[in-house]
């Protein structure tokens, strides 16, 4: 991992218009994602976290420019993604690439796998017809599939097979940054860890940078760097991996962490467990003030309602949390010290 | 000891299409205790919803049949009855609730009309009473101002809140044995935790038997006394939790262990996959299900499925490998090294 960052995002925001009445007027806004920043350097897993809803995967989309964001800035290795013109676009579409979470859905049924995984490479002219041939049967390779597999067609394929080739076809391109929107979550467990496996080994191999959002936490936390913790389209927390799950300083980060099921009887029956009480509220509608506040324990009326709190550093300058009241740990960072506002 | 309320033994559900049978249950024995619950956990496909649906005899047939085995309901056979009797056993013996609660709820009716229909239908109590009954459910299972909610729809609901409402409708005739088909999937984490909070209030208050189908071994954990390891229509190992996870006896249990990342590890280890694809259903083998997947398979694996071996009390696995081979060759996991076995 190198110190330069590879991609940086300021102020993301992305809303989607509320249409209604006959005149299909707009009418309200959902604020899937308002004001997300974050940095990831070359070589890193950033893991972006949170519940459904919270704009994970919104904010993936809008940084590959898939939807036009509202405002904010993505600067990918020096370069203005949202002002780049259409030719600086399509060449940095080749260092940004893309694997859904659906194997189902993001595999052309009428095409077959050669012709799925080398259309970047056509649209991009690269190599000759024989070339680019022989290239795909590499990339299939690569992904742990066999050169018959490329006369094939999708429906052949189980879900796991399946997204095997929705990431030969990302890096068939000689990406830098690839953006993993729920890779594993429509795959079984045993499938599960191949795929987790074969992202790690990938990112050795080509030295790739990776933004894997997803719901699971404890998937994030194997394969992430840092991670950060997405709430109501904004990021509550970001710490390193490491860090995050032993000394989770936002009281909506320890809920989720708790919330978690360890596949250990003995420890579950000894676990402390925070839940949360009532439900995510609408991002067309988000409580003023910390977006956190109707189900967070430690809120107080001010500064809570007020403003939402900025993410600012604690502890070591890599951890950052967005709240009034974080936990704070002792100088050991072992037991945590009463919160300050609880 | 508590008292008996189910025996299966030797269930086998099969479904007859053009392309061939399913055997999507084969052969699959187990009991439950009154207030016990059992955790079924496998991959897709590997049969434990059928094995639930079975138990309601809610099979749709053409073309799935229940070809073979026996199920005693409190000492009654269940594959007896007639159509008739099984109406009064589902809702009022056996209920259950179901993974998605957006369709298994009916859009055009009010929740409180939902959960009241099962009690007029089962206990015989008046419309107004039945209503009433809803909102005093509702309050129970956790539905802020239950009074007005129960007056609404289930679009009005959200997920979580749907999933309660289904739980108030399954516990409304106070039923034996309640089933939990992926309860908490189609829901967050921190919704998660809630329902789960709810399901094991319920159970102890009614002290219900619950069955509980999830491929989440970590929802298992939390919530089981005994598990049951289901691949490819097999039982691969069945005993109480603590057994089969910390002395797993089958190589399919082990690999299901392994290939999860934990939240708790300390330090990231490389995964364990189970290598190879799921099996086609239609191509079953003869043998053991596992084959081909197994990283330890042998010569009979192929032929015959192998019997059931008692290795503990109540703990019981079905594999060919002689028993003091597979514990050597289980304290050569990563998993199983650091002695928790």
């Amino acid at each position: 991992m190198s110190d330069v960052n590879l991609l940086e995002v300021t102020d993301l925001r992305k809303y989607f218009p509320i249409k209604s009445g006959i005149l299909k007027r707009t009418t309200g806004q959902v604020y899937a994602v308002d004001g997300v920043s974050f940095s990831i350097r070359e070589g890193e897993t950033l893991g972006l976290v949170g519940e459904s809803g919270c704009g994970k995967s919104t904010t993936g989309r809008v940084i590959l420019r898939l939807l036009p964001a509202t405002g904010g800035r993505v600067v990918f290795d020096g370069q203005d993604v949202m002002a780049a013109p259409r030719a600086v676009m399509q060449r940095l579409r080749r260092d940004m690439q893309v694997v859904f979470q659906d194997p189902y859905a993001s595999l052309n049924p009428r095409q077959r796998v050669k012709d799925i995984v080398g259309e970047g490479l056509r649209i991009h002219q690269i190599g000759t017809e024989a070339e680019r041939k022989k290239h795909v049967f590499e990339l299939l390779e690569t992904v742990g599939l066999t050169a018959e597999h490329a006369e094939r067609y999708p429906h052949e394929f189980s879900g796991g097979q399946r997204q095997r080739i929705g990431v030969a076809r990302a890096l068939a391109l000689n990406p830098r940054l690839i953006v993993c929107d729920e890779p594993v979550s429509a795959l079984d467990v045993s499938i599960q860890a191949q795929m987790i496996n074969l992202l790690d080994d990938l990112q050795d191999e080509f030295k790739l940078t990776y933004l894997f959002i997803a719901h699971d936490l404890s998937v994030v936390k194997h394969i992430s760097d840092r991670v950060a913790v997405m709430y109501l389209g904004k990021v509550v927390e970001i710490a390193t991996s490491a860090d995050l799950y032993v000394r989770p300083r936002h009281p909506y980060t320890e809920a989720l962490l708790s919330a978690v099921p360890i596949p250990d009887p003995h420890t579950e029956r000894s676990r402390q467990r925070v839940v949360l009480e009532g439900d995510v509220p609408s991002p067309a509608n988000p409580p003023s003030g910390c977006v956190f506040h109707p189900r967070c324990s430690r809120m107080r009326p001010d500064p809570c309602t007020g403003e939402m709190p900025p993410l600012v550093s604690v502890g070591d300058g890599d951890h950052m949390v967005a709240c009034y009241f974080p936990t704070t740990y002792g100088s050991k960072g072992e037991a945590p010290a009463a919160p300050a506002g609880a | 000891m508590a008292e008996r309320v189910l025996e299966v033994s030797d269930l086998s559900t099969h479904f007859f299409t053009h392309a061939g049978v399913v055997k999507a249950v084969n052969g699959v024995s187990f009991t439950l205790d009154r207030g016990e619950s059992l955790g079924i956990v496998g991959e897709s496909g590997s049969g434990k919803t059928v094995a639930a649906l079975s138990l309601m005899r809610l099979i749709p047939d053409p073309p799935g049949k229940i070809v073979a085995g026996d199920i005693k309901l409190k000492g009654r056979d269940l594959l007896a009855m007639s159509e008739d009797e099984m109406r009064e056993v589902r809702g009022n013996d056996i209920a259950m609730i179901f993974q998605d609660p957006m369709t298994s709820l009916n859009p055009v009716f009010k929740i409180g009309t939902q959960i009241a229909e099962a009690v007029t239908l089962h206990q015989g109590k008046s419309r107004w009473e039945a209503w009433k009954m809803a909102a005093e459910l509702l309050e129970k299972v956790g539905i802020p101002d239950a009074a007005s909610r129960v007056k609404q729809y289930p679009f009005e609901y959200s997920g979580g809140m749907r999933q309660r409402a289904m739980i108030a409708m399954a516990i409304s005739c106070n039923p034996d044995i309640l089933i939990a088909d992926e309860p908490t999937t189609a829901l967050d984490v921190t919704i998660q935790a809630q329902i789960i909070d709810v399901v094991r209030e319920m159970q102890a208050q009614y002290d219900s038997a619950v069955i509980l189908i999830t491929h989440d071994l970590g929802v298992v954990a939390q919530l089981a006394d005994k598990v049951m390891v289901m691949y490819g229509g097999r039982t691969m190992e069945y005993g109480p939790v603590d057994e089969v996870y910390y002395d797993a006896h089958q190589p399919y249990t082990w690999g299901l262990l392994s290939s999860l990342p934990r939240l708790d590890a300390v330090e990231k280890e490389r995964l364990t996959p189970i290598k190879g694809q799921p099996p086609n259903l239609l191509l079953l083998p003869e043998g053991c299900p596992f084959v081909g997947r197994c990283a330890y398979e042998r010569e009979q694996c192929r032929e015959k499925f192998p019997d059931l071996e008692i290795v503990g009390p109540e703990h019981g696995v079905h594999c060919w490998i002689p028993r003091d081979e597979r514990v050597a060759l289980r304290a050569k996991l990563p998993k199983f090294r650091s002695g928790a076995a």
